[in-house]
């Protein structure tokens, strides 16, 4: 348990050093570093266009940075030569528009990456798939097509299938931006579980709310930069900067 | 005359009712392995173009796959026909089968790749992130994500081509192939009666046609069953 853990001995998962952003004329991201620790919960926030989710996406390169470095697990995915597909697999994703393969299953959705990827047996991949449905509570849709499903339902799928890769960190990209709000509080749920069985999450938000009570660390992002930053408690009670302090007067 | 002897005289007198059959074996091979040939290039030529224009990547290929969409669209099927006979193959000797096979394959992969493509360009980029993200390389999305989704789209489109092709494959007669069409004229030529050999080889297309359209709705009904 990372609470055992003081912060010395965590242990460093990705280091992002000077990341930048730049399409065309617009400096998306400009020199972002952070270091990210096995066990922390980190959200991402602040105004829109801040360039929150463009950090996101370039930790797994779905946006390719134009400068700067990131290392995962002590290895540089931003160099070319780093074949990224390997890594994405240790990185799960979770999507605004859920991204749910409309064409398969719910329970192919989810073993197909096990299987394909990892090489797993079919009745193993179905056999963990099945497990974490159950915990998530859609044991019963295994044989639903994602179409047949409630948003809620499918951003939940859409966690599952990102852990049947069992990631050593997920992302999140505004995962409860798409949903009618009465399906909010069962997404919030699944990932309130998984910050408490440790896993390492990186979430892009606007659920300040969430925030305040499951993230240990808060990044509030302006301008591409990050314009300041800190442990939850201290962060939201305790702004700083004329900017967040505006910001947090507007969401609150 | 009445009817009875119209029909005796085109088709059973001197076993006339072979060119038919004959005929009816030849449209029916150049059309099949026309359309594997079809689909073979189109989804090339498609996937080539759709990452081009997705990534920038492929320059060339993707310019000599739009040279030979031009081409090939920009031009008739007849004059296509010709040339691979008289032109290209004039100094060898082919199968006038595998000429008609190879002319509309080649025909018809120029625009099963366009409607391949549209499907393709029409899958949510979501899809190809998601693939990507759990760590499948851009290939492998392709295969498993995006193409069985395009394909489905596509469906309805790529199976009016079809139909296309089994009729366009009636001006093979060109390179005097003895196909379905060509058989009915040549017995129309020897009993100068065109009405029952020409109206004969019309209903038998109008029956492939609406066997392949019935064939097809149950093929897509079978695919869209995601969608209930």
């Amino acid at each position: 348990m990372s609470d055992n853990l003081n912060k010395n001995e965590k242990e460093l998962l990705i280091h992002v050093d000077d990341l930048s952003k730049h399409f065309d004329n617009l400096h998306a991201l400009n020199g972002v570093s952070i270091d990210i620790y096995k066990g922390d919960v980190i959200f991402v926030v602040g105004p829109s266009g801040s360039g929150k989710s463009t950090f996101l996406r370039c930790l797994n390169r779905l946006e390719e940075p134009t400068g700067g470095k990131i290392l995962f697990e002590g290895i540089d995915i931003t160099d070319k030569k780093t074949d990224i597909n390997k890594h994405r697999q240790k990185m799960g994703m979770v999507f605004q528009q859920f991204n749910l393969f409309p064409h398969m299953t719910v329970l192919k959705n989810l073993t197909l990456g096990p299987m394909k990827l990892q090489g797993k047996s079919k009745a193993e991949a179905e056999e963990e798939a099945m497990k974490l449905l159950e915990r998530v509570g859609l044991a019963d849709r295994a044989k639903a097509y994602p179409n047949q499903l409630s948003g809620g339902q499918k951003q939940r799928i859409a966690i599952v299938r990102a852990l049947c890769m069992k990631p050593d960190v997920m992302l999140f990209d505004e995962p409860t931006s798409a949903l009618d709000p009465e399906m909010v509080g069962e997404v919030l749920e699944v990932m309130r579980e998984l910050a408490k069985e440790n896993m390492t999450m990186v979430v892009v938000t606007h659920e300040i709310a969430f925030a305040k009570e499951i993230a240990n660390r808060v990044i509030f992002m302006a301008d591409g930069e990050i314009e300041e930053e800190g442990d939850a408690a201290e962060f939201f009670d305790n702004p700083k900067s004329e900017r967040l302090k505006a910001f947090l007067a507007k969401v609150l | 005359m009445t009817f009875i002897d119209q029909f005796k005289q085109n088709f059973i007198e001197e076993n006339r009712w072979k060119y038919i059959l004959n005929g009816l074996g030849v449209t029916l091979r150049v059309t099949l392995f026309a359309v594997l040939i079809g689909i073979a290039i189109g989804f090339i030529v498609a996937i080539i173009r759709s990452t081009y224009e997705k990534t920038g990547k492929l320059k060339i290929l993707n310019l000599l796959a739009n040279i030979y969409l031009t081409v090939i669209r920009g031009t008739p099927v007849v004059v296509q026909l010709l040339i691979i006979y008289f032109v290209i193959f004039s100094s060898v000797r082919v199968d006038k089968i595998f000429v008609a096979i190879i002319a509309f394959g080649i025909n018809s992969g120029a625009y099963v790749a366009e409607i391949i493509r549209s499907g393709i360009m029409s899958i949510d980029p979501g899809q190809m992130e998601a693939g990507r993200s759990l760590g499948f390389n851009y290939i492998q999305t392709m295969c498993y994500i995006i193409i069985p989704q395009a394909f489905k789209n596509v469906l309805p489109a790529l199976g009016n081509e079809f139909i296309v092709l089994l009729k366009e494959t009636s001006v093979a007669g060109y390179i005097a192939l003895e196909d379905l069409t060509k058989g009915a004229d040549i017995i129309r030529s020897q009993t100068y009666s065109p009405f029952v050999p020409l109206l004969s080889v019309a209903a038998i297309y109008l029956g492939i046609v609406m066997l392949l359209t019935f064939l097809l709705k149950k093929l897509e009904r079978r695919l869209r069953s995601s969608e209930r």
